[in-house]
This record gives C-alpha cells, sequence and structure tokens, in this order.
C-alpha cells in the first residue's frame, strides 16, 4: 500500500474522530450560559462514552442511560439501551472506540505527549483487561438493580463513582467554567466518614464540591497520567461500554479482513498494534478497536477493514493473474 | 470436521445481521414500554452524581 494512501487513512480516523466528537457536543450556548441541552435529541443514545452532562452533549451516555433505567422505579431491566448496545455492538463493534468515543479521542490524544518512558505491555496487562467486564456486570447491571433507596430508586454507581468522563466532560466545565447562576441545583457531597464540603464559586457558588468530587478528579487525573504511558488505558481495563461491545466484536459485521494467500506471516501487523495483539492470529478480537494501524502497516495488503465478508474473496493474490 | 474461515465468517455475519434485528426489536420493544421518557428525564437535567457533585 502507498504511503501516502496509509498516511490518508489515519488521517481520515483522525477527522471522524474529531468530527463525531464535535458534532455531538455541538451545543456551545451550554457552555457559555452553564447549562446542558434539553431536548428531544437527548432520547438517543451516543454510540460513544459521552456524558449527558457535558454542557455541549446532544445525546445521553449509553451507561448512564442504562444505570438510569436499571434504577427507576418502573423498570429492572433496560430493553431499549441493552438493545441499542447490541445494535451498535452487532453492526460496528469496538470500531465505535476507534471512531467514535469523545473519550477514546482524548485518551488517543494524551497519549501522543511525549514522554520518557511508553509501555505497550506489561505483566498485568492480560488479567487486568478482565475488569472491566466486572465493572459492567457490578456497577453498571447488578448495583443499580440492588441498591434500591427507599422511593425504589438506585444511583448511578458507576457514574457516581467511576466514570472520569463525567467529570472532565461535564463536572469540570460545569464546577470551575460556568457563570454562577440562581438557576442551577446546588449540591453537597461527602463520602461516608469523610470531610465537608468545600465552596468553589464565592461569588455566588453554583456547585458546591466535596469528597467525592476530589475522588472523581484523582480517577481523572489518574487516568489522563496512565495515558501519558500507555495506549488507552481506560478503553483497556475499565471502560464498560468498551467491555459490551468487545463481546460482540468477534461478529460484528463491521470487521478486520484476513486474506490467508496474501500473509507472509511477517509480525508487522503485531508490532504495529498498540492494543498489543497478534490480528492474524487474534482476528476481530474482543480488544481491537479497529484502528486500522495493523491495516496500514500489512506491506502485501492481506488486512482489511470494512462490513461483511464478502471482499476478502475478491482481493488479488500476489504473484496470480486475475481471471 | 473443522470449519473453514470462510465457512465460520458467512455464519458470523448470519450471526451479526440477526443480533442487529434482535437490537432493534428490543428498542422498539423498551420505547413502547415507556423507556425512552426515563432516558430524556434523566438527560436533561444536570446528572450530580456523574460529575461528582453528588
Amino acid at each position: 500500500m502507498a504511503k501516502r494512501q496509509k498516511t490518508e487513512r489515519v488521517r481520515f480516523r483522525r477527522a471522524v474522530q474529531l468530527f463525531f466528537a464535535a458534532a455531538t457536543n455541538s451545543y456551545v450556548t451550554g457552555f457559555a450560559a452553564g447549562r446542558i441541552y434539553q431536548g428531544k435529541l437527548k432520547q438517543l443514545c451516543h454510540p460513544g462514552l459521552n456524558c449527558y452532562s457535558c454542557p455541549g452533549a446532544l445525546l445521553s451516555c449509553p451507561i448512564g442511560a442504562l444505570q438510569a433505567v436499571i434504577g427507576s422505579r418502573g423498570f429492572s431491566l433496560s430493553l431499549y439501551v441493552f438493545g441499542f448496545l447490541l445494535f451498535v455492538g452487532a453492526l460496528l463493534g469496538r470500531m465505535v472506540c476507534g471512531f467514535l468515543c469523545p473519550f477514546g479521542l482524548i485518551q488517543e490524544l494524551v497519549h501522543k505527549i511525549p514522554f520518557p518512558k511508553k509501555i505497550r505491555e506489561f505483566k498485568l496487562d492480560k488479567p487486568l483487561r478482565y475488569v472491566k467486564y466486572a465493572v459492567l456486570l457490578v456497577m453498571v447491571i447488578l448495583l443499580p438493580m440492588l441498591l434500591n433507596n427507599a422511593a425504589g430508586e438506585a444511583p448511578p454507581t458507576y457514574c457516581k463513582y467511576v466514570c472520569p468522563a463525567g467529570v472532565l466532560e461535564g463536572g469540570i466545565p460545569l464546577v470551575y467554567f460556568s457563570p454562577p447562576g440562581a438557576d442551577a441545583p446546588q449540591a453537597s457531597a461527602a463520602l461516608p466518614g469523610l470531610p465537608p464540603v468545600k465552596i468553589i464559586r464565592k461569588e455566588g457558588p453554583r456547585f458546591v464540591t466535596g469528597a467525592l468530587f476530589a475522588l472523581k478528579m484523582s480517577i481523572l487525573a489518574l487516568t489522563l497520567l496512565a495515558c501519558l504511558v500507555i495506549y488507552r488505558p481506560f478503553c483497556r481495563y475499565i471502560c464498560p461500554l468498551g467491555a459490551a461491545y468487545g463481546l460482540l466484536n468477534p461478529v460484528s459485521l463491521y470487521r478486520l479482513r484476513l486474506n490467508d494467500a496474501r500473509c507472509i506471516s511477517c509480525g508487522a501487523c503485531r508490532r504495529a498494534c498498540r492494543m498489543c495483539l497478534d490480528p492474524v492470529q487474534q482476528l476481530n478480537h474482543a480488544e481491537c478497536v479497529r484502528c486500522g494501524d495493523c491495516v496500514n502497516a500489512c506491506p502485501t495488503d492481506a488486512l482489511s477493514l470494512g462490513f461483511g465478508v464478502k471482499r476478502e474473496a475478491k482481493l488479488p493474490v500476489p504473484g496470480k493473474e486475475i481471471q | 470436521m473443522t470449519k473453514t474461515r470462510a465457512e465460520t465468517d458467512s455464519t458470523k455475519h448470519r450471526l451479526a445481521w440477526a443480533l442487529i434485528m434482535l437490537g432493534a426489536l428490543l428498542m422498539a420493544l423498551g420505547a413502547w414500554r415507556g423507556e425512552v421518557a426515563v432516558v430524556l428525564q434523566k438527560a436533561i437535567r444536570i446528572c450530580l452524581e456523574c460529575i461528582g457533585i453528588g
């Protein structure tokens, strides 16, 4: 494949990531006025991890929506959000992570910052990747199902105690940059047994932050620091959305295709994969975010990305004439 | 008898379509029983838990 074509592919993916992140967070008034979009588009879920309390967000976060429905009085399971995850996962798989997720984009951009030591793989890398499935099952599904208060409602446990995207996209803009306003809800928060709240804005505090905010800021800081060293650490180890799509990745319609006849087993794809996979041996693995690095690295064009399975058969084999 | 890659891919292709259909059906059922309103109600208010306030 020509070098120019590879560069174009890399640029195309980045352009799609930037466009999708900007388009789905384009409620600019929200940032200026310190409020969130309240239109009907929010009935729909964003395919990626994008907090619905981000002032610019036009769509709902699927993980937040799932917990909201499961934790609500009327429902103990969400057919709507499960159906959405199934639909998107079976159609695109973790291509969502590689192309459409704003938090994935942020992690990639942070990873681009030069750092003395970039780690590809380490001893606990593989076992830690199973943590995200536990997060999905326990924090996103089971706890909101079981932790009902007197009103029969449960808090979104994952969003409350883990999600760094919420504090980055929603918390920081609303707490630090929104104008102090009377229309906004105020709240205090403290984890059990931890110190009381702290006022951020003296001239009319809009939000009052406490230990919970400090905890979430620490998780965010840790995530961003990890991104400097490791490629997409949150996607690898924690993201429940990545876990859900990962389960569907091996069967998704948008998939990585290998033409065995063209593969020369040079290992270039394995060396190029920043998720530390071997695309030839682990084709469409649950961890593959369909970034296309392996496709670009392949010297014989044996790998390709696309919908379905047909194109693979049409790829010409080097040294053989096409009939 | 082991399946060839083409056969496996074809099976996966059909399975993907079946799951897409099932997903669409579940979404429609969820919308029919009123889950969309719950999602909307949650999403149009600032989620204090999500942003780390309460």
